[in-house]
């Protein structure tokens, strides 16, 4: 059989992470993500995993450890630290669409300002991302005209056209009214299949069994547990995460079947 | 460039001193007071007349509403100086007696206020959502009590930053007064330097660098209370 | 009501109300660069200089502009600084103005979501580029009301310049009262020009006002 060299994408070593009150959120992580990988993290609130995004998309300072992206520092306010980082995508929670433009002006803005594309090919890639979302009759309307599902459907392409080595989600459907979920989880698993590489935070328990190749569950800043799907959500190694499951067994409840 | 404010030579003393010469600074602080006497009974004046007006607006009528409407539109449109002209010099000639110059500033600056009060007025009132009234309707207060425990008070709230405000701007603006002949603290500022003309020729520089801060030290503190008031209050 | 009057002195207003204006377009410009740079300088929190905006915020919004114009005009020549009453309206004019536009710009710009900074940060556009495409046209658009409503208040703060010696409006006026005793005619043109300047401005302040109060329901 031949060997697969999988080579390391993203690399965490050490983070260290706390507020100007000088509360710690993210204590000594360290992690790896390889190419294709999906990972999900997983935690109760306020755990850091959101905050650990962040932190790699550069949104956030740090205070020791290093990250990087296939070896290259990504850390810092240095202008090749910002260049490597544009190879990140990232969606939020909230929508954070451009309100003043239209969707088609949300995906060429970053392509032509950025990456100095032509409009025409720029456009064209649009047309053809939004066809994948079934959005191409949007491309016109403004954001207001959206509804939360679109919006966050967009949001996901509009990462795309930058064409990014890794993808961030952060609770990309936890603001999302029920039934928009399943649209926009749709995507990213479509995503996961044609092998782009993700770190995904989510509450979503059913989807994150069936996305991660990898699932990492943090408490208190601290990666606690590093578990394969199938062992996290059956018999997880830790008792934290015991706790944690049987507490969403609950909430989740109505999700079951998914 | 500055060395003539401390400078002294043998017939001339420093320019600073003109303020202690006489009783040259009692007479600007008296100035400034005629200032603040007009604008604090406008205030006065346009505080209850301000929230009759409000009222007043809230009326449905077209009657009302034309009225009201074109006399704040008409109060907002033109330069508060403009309206001081007209009180000033047109009472004299139309209704055939002759307003001082600081009753002609009262009696302009209780108009404004009374306008603009007015207007904070229905817009605080009109700002308070339906839901309020309807809630307290649904835990069977009479519509008094609606008043009295629900609409008043967060009315008040949102009226006392924005009305300060509104005070300091009187203020300011009554400083107009020195243009129809009123004796305030400009004009107070410029008896004193033509007085000292030969003894201080550079007097000026002093007099109205200290009524600029005679102002500031009126104003600032009133809207950075207005300013607290703000975030304090705020529903 | 002497009509003849009325006619003879229309060029008279005529003139003063562009020299009104002139000095407004001035001084508004001015106001309006003073207001953006002095916005963005508290927006980026810069050290040092974020104190020096927020005094001059302060002095400027706490002092009548006649205060002001009389220290140019009358206390500055004692320095050895002498401007026209022209340029002194100007430089006035602006000094308040840049304060009151500063906070228009400011209001505007506070009201954009960090979220929206994030998500085009986080597509690798520049700090400029952030600013230019996603902060300042939505920091606008919320703007513009205040920034029409500040424009009516300087034009209408112009009438001040008769304090030192400008020929405007009011100047005109009280010179018609002073030497004709024509009252009637007088303060009626003196009314009728500030209706001309402002009321088109107001009305479009009106209607961009609640154009927004829409959009945002």
């Amino acid at each position: 059989m031949e060997e697969i060299v999988q080579e390391q994408l993203l690399e965490i070593k050490d983070l260290e992470k706390s507020y100007e009150d000088d509360s710690p959120v993210l204590k000594d992580i360290s992690l790896s993500v390889k190419k294709g990988e999906v990972v999900v993290l997983l935690g109760p609130s306020g755990c850091g995993k959101s905050t650990l995004l962040r932190t790699i998309m550069g949104l956030e300072r740090i205070q020791g450890g290093e990250i990087l992206l296939e070896g290259k520092n990504i850390v810092g306010k240095s202008e090749e630290a910002r260049k490597e980082r544009q190879n990140l995508g990232m969606v939020f929670q909230s929508y954070d669409l451009f309100p003043h433009m239209s969707i088609l002006e949300n995906l060429l803005l970053a392509p032509m300002k950025v990456q100095g594309r032509k409009r025409e090919e720029a456009v064209q890639e649009a047309r053809e991302l939004l066809a994948r979302v079934h959005l191409s009759d949007k491309e016109n309307a403004y954001p207001s005209m959206l509804s939360g599902g679109q919006k966050q459907r967009v949001a996901i392409i509009r990462s795309l056209m930058m064409h990014p080595k890794l993808m961030l989600f952060d609770e990309v459907t936890a603001a999302l009214d029920p039934e928009m979920v399943r649209e926009v989880l749709d995507v990213v698993m479509e995503l996961s299949e044609q092998g782009l590489t993700m770190l995904i935070v989510t509450h979503e328990m059913g989807f994150a069994k069936a996305v991660a190749d990898r699932v990492l569950f943090l408490e208190g800043g601290k990666i606690l547990e590093e578990n394969t799907p199938e062992n996290f959500f059956q018999k997880p190694d830790t008792e934290r995460a015991q706790q944690f499951l049987q507490n969403f067994s609950y909430v989740s409840h109505r999700h079951v079947g998914r | 460039m500055f060395n003539i404010l401390l400078s002294a030579n043998a017939e001339k003393p420093p320019v600073y001193t003109i303020l202690f010469a006489g009783n040259n600074f009692q007479r600007l602080l008296w100035g400034l007071f005629v200032t603040l006497r007009v604008s604090l009974i406008a205030v006065l004046l346009s505080l209850p007349l301000g929230i009759l007006f409000g009222l007043f607006m809230r009326r449905k009528d077209p009657i009302s509403r034309g009225i009201s409407q074109l006399y704040l539109a008409f109060i907002r449109i033109m330069p508060p100086l403009v309206l001081l002209f007209l009180v000033y010099f047109g009472t004299a000639r139309i209704a055939g007696f002759h307003l001082s110059g600081e009753a002609s500033g009262i009696l302009v600056f209780t108009l404004w206020g009374t306008a603009e009060m007015g207007d904070l007025v229905r817009a605080a009132i009109g700002s308070i959502p339906r839901h309020q009234k309807e809630s307290g309707r649904s835990l069977g207060l009479s519509s008094w009590q609606i008043y009295r425990y629900i609409i008043i008070p967060q009315t008040v709230r949102r009226l006392i930053p924005l009305s300060i405000n509104l005070i300091t701007r009187m203020i300011k603006t009554t400083s107009l007064i020195v243009l129809i002949g009123v004796v305030e603290v400009l004009k107070t500022g410029q008896q004193i330097i033509d007085a000292n003309r030969f003894q201080y020729p550079k007097a000026s520089i002093v007099i109205y660098t200290v009524i600029f801060f005679l102002y500031f030290i009126v104003c600032f503190p009133i809207s950075q209370l207005g300013k607290y008031l703000e975030k304090k209050l705020k529903v | 009501m002497d009509i003849a009057f009325i006619k003879q002195y229309i060029p008279m207003y005529v003139e003063a109300g562009k020299l009104t204006l002139g000095i407004a377009f001035l001084g508004i410009l001015f106001s309006l660069l003073i207001g953006f740079a002095a916005s963005l300088i508290l927006y980026y929190k810069l050290p040092i200089w974020r104190r020096v905006v927020q005094i001059y915020v302060e002095l400027s919004r706490n002092t009548p502009l006649l205060v002001q114009l009389f220290f140019l005009y009358f206390g500055l020549p004692k320095l050895g600084i002498r401007f026209s009453s022209e340029l002194c309206g100007v430089i006035g004019l602006s000094f308040l103005g840049g304060a009151y536009m500063t906070e228009a710009f400011r209001s505007g710009l506070s009201t954009v979501q960090k979220i929206q900074k994030e998500s085009a940060q986080s597509l690798g556009l520049s700090k400029g580029q952030i600013m230019r495409y996603i902060i300042f046209p939505q920091a606008l658009s919320v703007s513009i009301p205040a920034i029409v409503a500040n424009m009516i208040f300087l034009i209408k703060e112009t009438s001040v310049f008769s304090g030192i010696a400008l020929a405007d409006l009011m100047f005109v006026s009280k010179d018609l009262i002073g030497l004709y005793y024509k009252t009637e005619e007088a303060l009626l043109m003196l009314v009728i020009s500030y209706l001309i300047m402002l009321l088109p401005l107001s009305i479009l302040g009106n209607v961009l006002e609640r154009r927004m109060r829409i959009s945002y329901v």
